[in-house]
This record gives C-alpha cells, structure tokens and sequence, in this order.
C-alpha cells in the first residue's frame, strides 16, 4: 500500500467520516485516494484558516477528533491561526499537513515551510513522518494524544515522498506505546476525601467550572453535586452550558464582563472549588486580590494547570467526570444556608436588563434575547470574538453542554462562521446559529460559498455597528474616545479627530451584506428597526439553507457590568444598564 | 526569591526534542543559563540537563509543563538534593609571558587543571568540576589575561537510582 492509502484507511480506522481542507501540490497523492474513498464526507472551505476553524466547530459540537489536511507551505501557514485556536481552549483535532519531499527539506524549496517549528508551540503535539513505515503508528498515536487527557490539536507533516512510497506489510496497529504520555484520570482518593471534607465545614463554598466539565462530559455530575449540597455555580465562557441558565443556584459567567453575582459571590466565598478551569486573566483580575477570603481547591485533568495562577490547597489531578462521580458520592448533603440566600440575593439585584424602545435603534441585547425565542432547545450557538460574544455569553439562554461555541482563549475573529460550519456537518439534526459582529464575520466571509454550495444551514446573524466594537468599547471608556482605526465607515476624507458618528456622518458601509450573502448563493436578509425582528427572524429562521441576517444595531452600545483590565473582580462598572 | 536550578529531563530521543524542551521554556519566558543533551546508555533516550534561574513556584510549572511533552519520561529538579554529583567542564586559554608561566603552571597544579598546550605566548587548559570551583580559577586567571574559554554547562547524576 501507498503512504497516502494507508494515511485513508488509518483514519477511516480512527472513525473518521469528515475532513476539512484544502489541497495543493504536494497532496496530490492523498487527493488521488480521496477521489474514490466514500467513506469520508471531505468539505472543501476557501480558506485553509476556515478548514481549520471548521474541524474545531466539528469538534466542539461533536466530541469527536476534527481533522484538516492542509498542502504545504501558505496551506499550513493559513492553518495555524485555526491550531493556535484548538490549542488554547482544548479542542480534540489532528491536522494534517503535506510538506516537500524530504530530499528537498531545507532547501528552501517551492512551498516550502517549517511546520514542525512553526506549530511548536501551538499545539499539543507535533511530529513529522519521513518514513512510511512510522506513519500507521503516527496516526494512531495522533489521535490517542489528541482526543485523551487534557485535549488539544496534534499536528501531523507528511512529505510527498512518504505518501508515494510503498509499505507493502502494513498493519494498522492495534496498541499504543507511549512511555511519556500517560494522564492521569482517576483522582486520588485521599485528595477528594480531602475536598469533600473541606466541602462538609465550608461556610460559603462556590464552585467555578469550565471547558473541562464539557470536554469530559460532566455535566450531569456537576448537576449531582449541586443537587446534592447545593452549591452555586459560575461558569466559565467555555463551560456555559454545562449548568442550565435557569438553574437556581447558576450565577451565570464570572470576569470581566460577567455577572455582578459570580463575581461578588468569588470576593466573598469561603471555599472556591475550580474544576475544568484555569483561572483566565480575564476572570481573576489581578491574582493578589483575588478570592483572598477562600481556600482554593483545584480539579483538573493537566497538572500543570494547578497552581499555575493561584496558589491551590487542595489539588486533584484526574479527569472531571471521574473525580465529580467520586465526591457525588462521599460527600455529606448540604442544605441551603444564609450563602446560599445571600446569592440569590445578588442575582435578583443584578439581573441583566435592557431597555428596548420600540422606536428607537436596535440594542445588541434585545436582537439576542429574541434569538432565544426562535431556536429550539437543542439549537447549537456559535460566536466569533467580540462585544456580540459577550452579549450572547449573557444573554442566550444556554441550557446544554456543547451548545455554545466560541474561541475563549485565544479570541479568534473570523472564528464563528467556519466553526459553525464545521458544528452544522457534525450535528445535521440540530440547528446551528452563528452571532457575529460585522468585523469579524469579514474575516472568513469567504466560506459563505462553502455553506451554499454543500447546503449547510448556518444562520449567521450579524450584529451590524459599523465598528469593531470591542476595542472601540475600550475606547470609549479608557483612551478618551479616539477611535483608532475601529470605525469601519472611515474613509480617506474622514475629519483626523472624529470621535464617533453624528448627524453630519453619512458616510457609506461597505460591504453590503445582503448583496455579499446573495452573490454567494445564500438568502439574505436586513433588519433596521426592532418592530422587524420577529418577522424577519421567524422567516430566516425556515429557510431550509444557510442564511445572512444583518442587523442594524445601535452603534455606541457597550458591554456591561465590565471589570476594567487591572481592577480587582468586585470593582465593576455598570454603564447605564444595572 | 530567585535560585539557580538543575533539572534533569530523561527523553526519547525523536527529531528536535531539544527544540521542544528549550523552545517551551522561552516560550514560557524563562531563560536557560546552559543545557547539555547527550545520549545515555540506551540509545533510545537522552539526558538533558539545563540550569535554569526561576522562583520555587516558576520552577514547578517549568517541570510540570515540561512532563506534558509527549517525549519526556521523568523531570527532576535536583537542586535541594544533596545526593548528587555536579560536574563541569571548561576549557581556557590564558596568555602568558615568560614572567608570568610558571607561576600560572603552579596556579593550575593547585586546582588540578591540566595543561593541554603551552607556548611562548598562552596556556590552554582543562579543568572539570563544580561550576564554583572552574568560577574561582577564573577569577584567580583574570589578571593574567584570559584569551577565551568555553564551559560545557553542568553535568549531573543523583547518586540513588532516578
């Protein structure tokens, strides 16, 4: 068998049934395969950032490895914002990319690039194969490394040369021999006896869960616990989900732009018990001042992790599942006490509102709000990165895990509309929403073609403010209002020191979203006024086929409550909202 | 409060793993004062031994992260360990004068360095053992005009098995 047949049958043998990716020159041989292999649905996007993204959206929404193969050289290079991405929120995926032949490695040859140093540090692991006879193993070992443990991208460089050659004893492997990876699952016994001790004595104990509760399909077992001692929960950007938005004792997503109860509720908490989460600058503020009344306990899958940022008492290594089964069990009930009143207290006072007049501009809020009403249960929500991602954090009503995708970590504009691709392949039977700014969604606008051409139903609605809104937000609040470069209608003959719109800006947007998603094959649509939103919605949301919504929201809206960068979690500033 | 320290990484020997270990440490902003990767008595696994400057905390994330690769089996920092040996080995060449030759022959006695090449105008030498010791002989060099030297950076096995 040929490198490249054997690279087919090792991931139809991995369970692989969609691929992302794009070919070139030196992946003709795997094309050549691909051609006639029925077994795998491959989805080819414009872009090799948006296969990237797509076989991450894939993932999240699936559970299951994403894979991308990607030619060598500007195909690679173009995958790596999508690899960086993966890596920094711990998304399962195997890239694989073609490379030169290894005669010609070094040489500087046509296509040419370094992708082992380049993905280096942006993924879980990395290997190339220069012998045929390592590449069944490589496989295997890809996605054992990729999809067990702490999850993440591995990527795979595959020399032309290795896909012509022939390996005519090939077996695919059966065992993994790993001597240096083995992670750690099942938490030691005496370190949750320990945290459930502390549990049974704490006072006020809060639990802060993430993106692991998720990856390792815990939510039932976080539930089991809250049932059981009633503890309240916040969760993370990447754990919303995990909890149902209208649980009682959910505080919703800690942080900068969080709910003012999580946060209150971290500065006065007596136990903070972290699983599946890495304590993001974006939610400790700075690490001096932060839960200073708590011992802090810490579960997680990577070690590493555990007092990385915070010093940790009590420590439990092993996968979130796992540990939460075992202290479901040992730990002794809890009934709700003055905390537990004091939490519902915050949440009632600081609910988040807005205020829509009827005949006023669209708020952001009130367009996301009304999705909530359109989408069944099951619908899945995709993000891109940016006010509208925070706005769709507070205010969709997330009520199962897998069920909102968006690029915490690294923060990846352009994200949302490939990944929601990706998550509309992997789940046929759900819908899948994607909400996004009008910077962003510039940013992969090209797999618009993708959606139409493979009839995959995303319905993108773009939250239109003719800025790039959350750099604007910033300021707004901190640079007194010099809005550089974040107003996407300046234009050459704009005056130097304009400081936002005003009745004399008529300038024109570009481009014109309807016209975009139209010329793409896609359905468009436009809302201007609130008074529109249902219809047009209601209507959007039947077409049996991607969808362009662009909404017309008002322009100088900001994300509230807010931490400024630098200030403790409990200093926050409400804006006009409450 | 800032300390040197030397960590012994046990890995399979795969392409660039050198790469990986000293690139994760600059990418998490640490700096490596030297490492030395060499095969060992499998020819599967190599030894790298870095000396790295970093808080206790710093440290432990650095071992702990440096476990995470695929490609290493065991992280040890050993610098609180007293059961182990340190070596390392210099090699330097000192200028000289007909004044000056004997008595810096004599100097390299003391410290049991020995002479590799003398002439009319320098001495190479060689010397192994704790990094104080090659400092100390440095230092005592110094007025007679060190030309150039090269040190190998630290060498070091526990004296228990790892």
């Amino acid at each position: 068998m040929k490198g490249a047949e054997i690279l087919i049958d090792a991931l139809i043998k991995e369970g692989v049934d969609t691929i992302f990716g794009y070919p070139g020159g030196v992946l003709i041989p795997v094309f050549d395969v691909l051609f006639s292999t029925k077994e795998i649905n491959f989805i080819l996007p414009r872009h090799e950032q948006g296969a990237a993204h797509a076989a991450d959206g894939y993932a999240r929404a699936t559970g299951k490895t994403g894979v991308c193969l990607v030619t060598s050289g500007p195909g690679a290079t173009n995958a790596i914002t999508g690899i960086a991405t993966a890596k920094l929120d711990s998304t399962p995926m195997v890239i694989i990319s073609g490379q030169v032949s290894t005669k010609l490695i070094g040489t500087d040859a046509f296509q040419e690039a370094d992708m082992l140093g380049l993905t280096r540090s942006i993924c879980k692991h990395n290997c190339m194969v220069t012998d045929v006879k390592d590449l069944p193993r490589t496989i295997k070992e890809a996605f054992h490394i990729a999809n067990t443990g702490r999850p993440g991208p591995v990527s795979i460089d595959l020399p032309v040369d290795v896909s012509n050659a022939d390996f005519p004893d090939y077996k695919y492997p059966e065992t993994i021999e790993l001597p240096g990876y083995k992670p750690v699952i099942k938490g030691n016994k005496k370190q949750i006896q320990k945290l459930a001790d502390a549990i049974n004595i704490a006072k006020r104990p809060l639990l802060y869960t993430g993106g692991g509760i998720i990856s390792s399909s815990a939510s039932d077992n976080l539930l089991q616990l809250v049932e059981k001692t009633n503890i309240p929960v916040a969760t993370t950007l990447m754990g919303l989900g995990s909890i149902p938005y209208n649980h009682p004792y959910y505080l919703g997503m800690p942080g900068m732009h969080g709910f003012a109860a999580a946060n209150y509720s971290f500065t006065e908490c007596d136990l903070l018990i972290a699983v599946g989460c890495r304590f993001d600058d974006r939610i400790t503020g700075p690490l001096n001042t932060f839960v200073t009344q708590a011992k802090v306990a810490h579960i997680d899958i990577d070690p590493a992790e555990i007092g990385k940022n915070i010093h940790t008492e009590i420590p439990v290594v092993g996968d979130a599942k796992l540990v939460l089964e075992k202290l479901v069990d040992i730990v002794k009930e809890r009934k709700p006490n003055a905390w537990n009143e004091r939490v519902t207290e915050l949440k009632e006072k600081f609910k988040l509102t807005y205020n829509q007049d009827e005949n006023e501009k669209i708020l952001p809020q009130y367009i996301i709000d009304s999705i909530n009403k359109f989408i069944p249960d099951d619908a899945i929500v995709v993000t891109d990165v940016g006010q509208h991602q925070m706005w769709s954090a507070q205010f969709i009503n997330h009520k199962h895990p897998r069920s909102f995708l968006s690029s915490g970590g690294l923060g990846t504009m352009g994200f949302g509309l490939p990944a929601a691709m990706g998550a509309a392949v992997g789940q046929p039977n759900k819908m899948v929403v994607n909400i996004c700014g009008d910077g962003g969604f510039q940013m992969n606008i090209q797999e618009l073609a993708t959606c139409a051409i493979n009839n995959i139903p995303v319905k993108s609605i773009i939250l239109n403010n003719t800025y790039l809104g959350m750099v604007r937000q910033w300021q707004d609040l901190f640079w007194e209002k010099k809005y550089s470069q974040t107003c996407l209608k300046q234009d050459p003959s704009c005056p130097p020191g304009c400081t936002g719109p005003n009745g004399s800006c008529n300038k024109q947007y570009w481009p014109n979203f309807v016209k975009v998603a139209e010329a793409n094959g896609v359905k468009g649509f436009r809302i201007e006024s609130p008074s529109e939103i249902n219809n047009v919605l209601e209507e959007a949301f039947k077409v049996d086929g991607p969808v362009v919504v662009e909404v017309l929201v008002d322009k100088l809206v900001n994300v509230f409550p807010m931490v400024p960068s630098g200030k403790k979690i409990n200093e926050i500033i409400f804006g006009d909202e409450k | 409060m800032k300390s040197k320290h030397t960590i012994i990484l046990t890995v399979i020997n795969t392409v660039g793993v050198l790469t990986r270990v000293t690139g994760l440490l600059a990418q998490r902003g640490y700096n490596i004062e030297s490492t030395i990767a060499a095969p060992t008595e499998n020819p599967n696994i190599y030894k790298i031994i870095l000396v790295v400057e970093g808080s206790a905390q710093n440290i432990e994330q650095v071992t702990k992260q440096l476990n995470k690769l695929i490609d290493t089996l065991k992280v040890t920092d050993i610098s609180h360990d007293n059961n182990f040996i340190v070596r390392e080995y210099i090699i330097l060449k000192v200028n000289v004068t007909k004044k000056t030759r004997s008595e810096v022959l004599e100097l390299l006695e003391v410290f049991s360095a020995r002479p590799l090449d003398v002439s009319q105008s320098h001495i190479i030498m060689e010397l192994s053992g704790r990094a104080k010791k090659i400092d100390r002989l440095i230092e005592l060099l110094k007025p007679y005009g060190i030309n150039e030297y090269v040190r190998s950076g630290e060498f070091a096995m526990t004296e228990y098995d790892m």
